[in-house]
């Protein structure tokens, strides 16, 4: 009988003390625990929703459209779960409780700027306007969902760790040799931030001055690795520091406070102060995928302190306690979204699947006499049914 | 005899010179042509690149246009990318072929699929140009040809080319190609040839051979640095009375299949020449399409003149050991006709 060389099943992260004994490891926890609750962030509400910073409080209309674009993303979230259980959705990165370091960050850009998101920040695409069923379509695996609309600057989400930044560079360097004002953003999470593609773009950023805005959201996973486990760094906005350029660390689940340091950095990135970093620190309370089960490496106990800094109720809260908002306007407000939501849905199901020889299309302008022969042969391999009869 | 290209677009005045100097004139004409071009490398600003291919560009074109990148090669093709998606034709060098590697993930997640994923909304018109490939003794890890790697990633086209002429007209065609291509650059023949270049905005199409031998019996194909070889072979069979058809690939994708198998069809015979690593190399491509087309006219078995199955040497005393001289495809010309 041969022996079981299986692996054994991970257990739940313990206390880093007894998890890992090299000198130095518990001292390096603690340091980041202790950043976390680092009071030096830019924030605008507290937890509870109450206003820290009176002057950092954009427009109420703002306000508004900041809450009314975290509900969307939130409901986009939610449905996503159900219609994954359904079996009408494909595996996908849920982003729920980071609504405010998305919406925050990309509600700071027009539609001439240019957004690079990773897969996990639907929420930042929605809010500069990528359409609900599009989205639906790409995370159901669909060709319909790589049409991106043409007077939007928004990329497909990047699969590949970190390959988006320098491209936000050369993006960004292109609109200013070309003489306009926009700006690109780049989302990345910690666990990119180890990518050599994320050093190398906050360098060429820097050294040729492009207009970038790069979001580091420290959401405190890399999958399964705890940030703390990534890097000694505990404070990653410090990175920036290595490349001459701004880094600054906001309340990720603050939204009104993510508002505020993003629209400042575009506003730098236009005027030609070069690029920013901007860590936002935040949490992935979900999974990393719906398809993925975190109690294999943390415990419920890692997550819930995070439920009491949910950035959806503490901009909620803030707008009812300020009179921005009712709850009968907040109530139109979801059933209006749900029906966005509804019909966007209706159109994804529209999409009709695509055929065999589709798999060929768009490789180049011009298809090669060797794409042309392969063409040919999926065709002959998938005709119609009735064709097949026939022959 | 030697066949040459259509020039396209050309007036029918040329000029003597070398692969570096046609390579200039490209770049030249593309940047005065289109404010939509950039260059950008490695030390091709104000030194005009190590081999100088940039030379003077700067200094006509401004810092903007022509400009120094940061050591950092996958930085240089995803700067590139993001420059395509804004509009831009970007002009990249990378130092050597054998310094592209950083860069693989930029090339295999994005460069190629770029068109795919987006269903055409954006391409990516760059060209990425590297010295490649060995013969001059350089040191350690600056021979290298990956060429193979490159062709088989789907979404890029990857170019080769032999001569001044060619250098300078299918560099002009890759530039105002709408996808992405690789433009890679023999060492060995920057410098030692010349030959007449026309001039102006001459345009040599991608994805046709040229004909550099006809010939009846032996039909051996090679590209780049490898033509003056095969050329240098066949001319030693001419001697011995065989008639060799050399075939400059010219691109490797798109392969113009069609001169290869009308040529095999022909002789019957097809020797391989590259200078890259044995298994799985482009001249196994070719191998395979030869066997899948034109089994039934073949007198004798393929074979592949090629590097060995190891890095390649920077030894001077045994680097002729490696990459395949006159000698090795005259001998294999030989066993060709002697099967």
């Amino acid at each position: 009988m041969t022996p079981d060389t299986r692996p054994a099943a991970p257990q739940p992260h313990a206390p880093a003390e007894s998890q890992d004994t090299a000198p130095g490891y518990a001292a390096a926890q603690a340091a980041y625990d202790a950043a976390q609750q680092d009071t030096t962030m830019v924030q605008c509400l507290a937890p509870d929703g109450s206003v820290v910073r009176e002057d950092l409080l954009p427009e109420p209309e703002t306000r508004l459209e900041l809450y009314r674009q975290m509900r969307r993303a939130r409901h986009f979230d939610e449905r996503g779960w159900v219609l994954y259980r359904q079996g009408r959705l494909g595996v996908f990165p849920p982003f729920g409780g980071m609504e405010a370091s998305q919406v925050g960050t990309a509600a700071a850009l027009t539609k001439d700027d240019w957004l690079f998101p990773t897969y996990r920040d639907t929420g930042a695409a929605l809010t500069l306007g990528l359409p609900i069923a599009r989205t639906l379509a790409y995370w159901r695996t669909s060709p319909h969902g790589w049409h991106m609309p043409a007077d939007l600057k928004v990329l497909p989400f990047y699969i590949p760790i970190a390959t988006q930044y320098p491209q936000a560079v050369g993006a960004a360097l292109a609109e200013r040799r070309q003489g306009t004002r926009n700006v690109a953003m780049a989302f990345i999470g910690d666990g990119g931030s180890s990518e050599g593609d994320f050093h190398e773009a906050l360098n060429f950023a820097g050294a040729l001055n492009a207009p970038c805005v790069f979001i580091l959201q420290n959401n405190g996973w890399a999958i399964s690795v705890p940030t703390r486990a990534q890097t000694r760094a505990t404070d990653l906005s410090r990175r920036a520091d290595g490349y001459g350029i701004p880094g600054v660390r906001v309340d990720g689940n603050d939204a009104l406070a993510t508002y505020h340091v993003t629209r400042e950095a575009v506003e730098r990135a236009r005027s030609g102060g070069g690029p920013t970093l901007i860590e936002t620190v935040t949490y992935r309370v979900k999974p990393h995928t719906v398809a993925d089960d975190p109690s294999r490496y943390r415990s419920e106990a890692d997550t819930a302190s995070w439920d009491a800094k949910d950035p959806v109720t503490r901009l909620r809260t803030h707008l009812l306690n300020a009179g921005l908002m009712t709850e009968a306007r907040e109530a139109e407000l979801l059933a209006e979204i749900a029906a966005e939501f509804e019909a966007a849905l209706a159109e994804a199901d529209s999409y009709p699947e695509p055929t065999p020889a589709e798999i060929l299309d768009h490789v180049f302008a011009e298809p090669t006499p060797q794409l042309k022969k392969q063409r040919a042969e999926i065709l002959a391999e998938h005709a119609a049914p009735n064709q097949k009869e026939q022959a | 005899m030697t066949a040459t290209a259509t020039p396209t677009g050309h007036t029918g005045a040329t000029k003597t010179m070398t692969m570096v100097a046609a390579i200039n004139d490209a770049l030249d004409i593309a940047l005065a042509a289109d404010d939509a071009v950039h260059i950008f490398g490695e030390d091709v600003g104000v030194m005009g690149g190590v081999f100088r291919a940039t030379d003077g560009l700067q200094a006509r074109y401004g810092e903007e246009r022509v400009f120094d990148t940061p050591l950092a090669e996958a930085a240089i093709v995803g700067m590139g990318i993001g420059m395509s998606l804004a509009g831009l034709k970007p002009v990249a060098e990378i130092q050597f072929a054998g310094f592209l590697y950083p860069a693989l993930d930029q090339i295999l997640s994005h460069l190629g699929r770029y068109r795919h994923r987006t269903r055409s909304r954006y391409h990516l018109p760059m060209v990425i140009r590297a010295p490649y490939g060995g013969g001059v003794h350089t040191p350690e890890q600056h021979a290298d040809s990956p060429e193979a790697i490159l062709a088989h990633t789907p979404g890029v086209k990857v170019v080769i080319p032999s001569t001044p002429a060619d250098a300078k007209g299918l560099l002009l065609s890759a530039i105002n190609d709408p996808d992405p291509v690789f433009f890679f650059e023999a060492i060995k023949l920057y410098r030692s040839m010349k030959e007449d270049v026309p001039t102006g905005d001459y345009r040599v199409p991608i994805g046709k051979a040229r004909m550099v031998t006809e010939g009846d019996d032996v039909t051996v194909i090679c590209y780049g640095g490898m033509v003056e070889v095969a050329q240098k072979a066949a001319a030693a069979a001419a001697q011995a009375g065989i008639g060799v058809e050399v075939i400059d690939l010219r691109t490797l994708v798109p392969m113009d299949t069609d001169t290869i198998i009308t040529s095999v069809a022909k002789t019957g015979r097809a020797v391989i020449v590259t200078e890259a690593p044995r298994t799985a190399g482009f001249h196994s491509e070719i191998a395979a399409v030869i066997a899948e087309e034109a089994i039934e006219h073949l007198r004798a078995p393929i074979v592949r003149v090629t590097g060995f199955d190891a890095p390649y040497p920077p030894f001077t005393a045994v680097e002729d050991v490696y990459r395949p001289n006159p000698l090795r495809v005259a001998k294999a010309i030989r066993q060709v006709m002697d099967y």
